[in-house]
């Protein structure tokens, strides 16, 4: 009994990291169809922003979450208006900018934080660990797994509840047409960025004390988080919810009686062959249909 | 076309003639360049400054310099200037292999120090072997190698294993989790521990390996909770090995009970970790930073005032310190005009040295080094305490996993 809780437990913080990266990804790929390659360095400025905070003014990472959500995300918000603006619609240029954003960004925080792998320490309150049904896992991560359930109720609920998600939906669905009712798209794209730039610095920020913080980190992530956005279906924000916990308890499933490596493997052949039967991911839209 | 053809004609002839001229010049001058000139000595640098891993080759290139920059205020080498030339290999074993050859042709350097990963060390090696160069590899390694053109001064396995291995039986039991990255390191480490164990009637009870930069080990710590393991004998490197230390510690798992024992977590690494993860852990190396010596001190504290107060030293930066030291002794022996790479070699074989970690010597059969290893003990503060260490120094055996072979001066023999 308590191995299949340790074990689900096990998957479900796989899955909510894997959530926590992807959720900001799916929103601006799902709303303004920008591919955005420098997601995973705005997941690493999360780090980063969290490790300033602590190292430099000593505040505790609970206390930093919301200052690094509004700074990554202003700093989306910027990038928006400098670059992806002019690139909507043209796909393969949005790539290759986000890519270069990506790259210049690892290098300033090369340059300016130094090479160096970092950490954050843990809050003290969560740095213990609990037992649930027999089963022991830390405290942190199930807090983890509580933030990225939260931010999804968030997401969702302004998606479908209120008058801006509304609006967002319309856009989706033909940004013409709703901007000839009176919407103003380029702002709801803008906003649409930032918001997602700053759920992902959210996930840096939240991840930091699990792992090694470095400029590099980006990399390992945004691969993780296409691949749930992928499976899950493009514009699907359940679809986003189920994939990661899919991959999640899979994966995990996978390294618990094998070992990481062909989890891996495994994992991304899955994958592959489901996007061949099934390419437009496993929850399409159908308004699309 | 018929005038393209005669400037072609031109430009061709001109180019012979050139080349003509240009030939026995070229020669001449060559013949007659040594490799101690004009009152210097020039040797290459080659540590990644850029890449995955210039967060350590960094250090070991600060150290790499301190040395030189020590031997020339001190008058140099028979009062000739040692001259670095450094270049930037950004992490990748091309470029090694690019600079290397630069180095070694282009500038003439009578030496090269440098490179970290074993990945590295190979794409360098056939420059070296090629054209009778020599490279000082600071690193501890897994061995199996015999190159008559390589000085090893970092650990092979038997000089980590052979005192550590015994110690955590005694001390926590038989039940052995071996986890590792997947590369050759981890794999030719856990060949020789294996053997170890075997001896010791020890039982491992799981070899796992994860992908290099692989940073979630939430199913793995799950294993050691389920399998209970007395040791866990961790070769994972780079940034996974910060990952698995911070997740071992927020899964609320006891190193007083199922300690990591490591031979690669240093002072480096447990900086970018924490000190609290990695307190109570185990590592066994040569040097430890807070070893007590007169020379370690000495070593600290330059290195301190000349690359910064909150700088660590560790094993690696402490032989790429030493050798730069063998190096100099080596040369000393020589008369300038007979200075070769090959000679430097015959010099430096049985050169004793009181290096940070105590007196080590070169082993003339194999080119590694006699060492002294240590077993440390992790602290909350980052640094680690020493509990013991070899009565002597080890004697390096690179083949140590594979009784029936063995580096010899000649090469390697099978016995």
């Amino acid at each position: 009994m308590d191995f299949v809780v340790s074990q689900i437990l096990t998957g479900l913080s796989l899955s909510s990291i894997l959530l926590l990266v992807a959720l900001g990804l799916a929103i601006i790929y799902g709303v303004t169809g920008v591919i955005n390659l420098a997601h995973g360095e705005f997941v690493m400025l999360g780090a980063y922003c969290a490790w300033l905070l602590q190292s430099q003014f000593g505040w505790s990472l609970l206390a930093s979450l919301a200052v690094i959500f509004l700074l990554v995300a202003a700093l989306g918000w910027l990038i928006e208006i400098a670059v992806i603006r002019h690139l909507y619609d043209r796909p393969l240029d949005t790539i290759l900018a986000t890519w270069g954003l990506g790259v210049m960004t690892q290098q300033i925080v090369r340059l300016t934080a130094g090479g160096e792998l970092r950490y954050v320490q843990m809050p003290p309150a969560l740095s213990g660990s609990v037992d649930i049904l027999g089963a022991t896992d830390s405290a942190y991560r199930l807090f983890v797994l509580a933030v990225a359930l939260g931010l999804f109720m968030l997401t969702w609920g302004i998606y479908r509840y209120t008058s801006f998600g509304l609006k967002l939906r319309a856009i989706t669905q033909n940004r013409a047409i709703a901007s000839s009712f009176g919407i103003n798209s380029a702002r709801a794209y803008r906003l649409t960025f930032a918001y997602g730039a700053g759920i992902a610095g959210l996930a840096g920020a939240l991840i930091s004390p699990l792992k090694s913080v470095s400029p590099e980190m980006g990399t390992t992530y945004v691969v993780d988080a296409f691949m749930v956005v992928v499976l899950g279906g493009v514009q699907s924000l359940v679809g986003t919810l189920a994939s990661s916990a899919v991959l999640g308890e899979t994966s995990g499933l996978i390294a618990y009686y094998s070992n990481d490596t062909i989890a891996k493997a495994l994992v991304l052949v899955a994958i592959v062959i489901i996007i061949r039967f099934r390419p437009q991911g496993l929850f399409a839209p159908r308004v699309r249909a | 076309m018929n005038k393209n053809r005669r400037e072609f004609l031109k430009v061709g002839a001109a180019a012979g003639a050139a080349s003509l001229v240009g030939f026995p010049h070229i020669w001449s001058k060559n013949s007659s360049l040594a490799f101690a000139q004009g009152g210097e000595i020039k040797v290459g640098v080659l540590f990644s400054l850029t890449g995955t891993t210039a967060i350590i080759e960094e250090s070991l290139n600060k150290a790499t310099l301190m040395a030189i920059e020590e031997i020339n205020a001190n008058g140099g080498i028979n009062g000739l200037k040692i001259t670095p030339v450094v270049e930037d290999p950004a992490s990748d074993p091309a470029t090694f292999a690019e600079k290397a050859r630069k180095l070694v042709l282009s500038d003439r350097c009578v030496s090269v120090f440098g490179s970290y990963t074993s990945a590295s060390r190979k794409a360098v090696l056939p420059v070296f072997e090629k054209q009778e160069n020599l490279f000082w590899y600071p690193t501890l390694y897994e061995g199996r190698e015999c190159s008559k053109n390589v000085i090893y001064t970092g650990a092979v396995p038997n000089q980590q294993q052979d005192d550590f291995i015994p110690w955590l039986v005694e001390k926590f039991g038989k039940r052995w989790y071996l986890i590792g990255s997947n590369y050759i390191y981890p794999k030719e480490e856990n060949n020789y521990c294996k053997k170890l164990l075997e001896g010791l009637g020890a039982e491992v009870i799981a070899e796992e390996y994860v992908p290099l930069g692989h940073s979630e080990f939430s199913s793995v710590i799950n294993k050691f909770r389920s399998e209970k393991p007395n040791v866990i004998f961790s070769t994972v490197v780079g940034d996974s090995v910060v990952a698995l230390h911070r997740q071992y510690r927020a899964a609320g798992l006891d190193p007083a009970t199922m300690p990591m024992a490591s031979l690669t977590t240093s002072e480096n690494e447990v900086a970018a970790m924490g000190g609290d993860a990695a307190a109570g852990h185990f590592t066994s190396a040569p040097y430890f930073m807070v070893f007590d010596s007169p020379e370690n001190q000495r070593f600290v504290e330059a290195y301190r005032s000349r690359w910064g107060g909150d700088k660590v030293t560790h094993f690696v930066s402490e032989s790429s310190y030493f050798q730069i030291h063998l190096f100099k002794q080596a040369v000393a022996k020589l008369a300038a005009s007979d200075i070769s790479p090959l000679a430097i070699r015959e010099a430096v074989k049985s050169e004793e040295y009181k290096a940070p970690q105590g007196l080590v010597k070169v082993e003339p059969e194999n080119l590694h080094c006699w060492l002294r290893p240590k077993i440390g003990q992790c602290k909350a503060d980052g640094q680690f305490e020493i509990l013991t260490q070899s009565a002597d120094w080890l004697e390096p055996n690179p083949y140590s996993a594979y009784p029936n072979q063995k580096c010899t001066a000649e090469g390697l023999k099978e016995v």
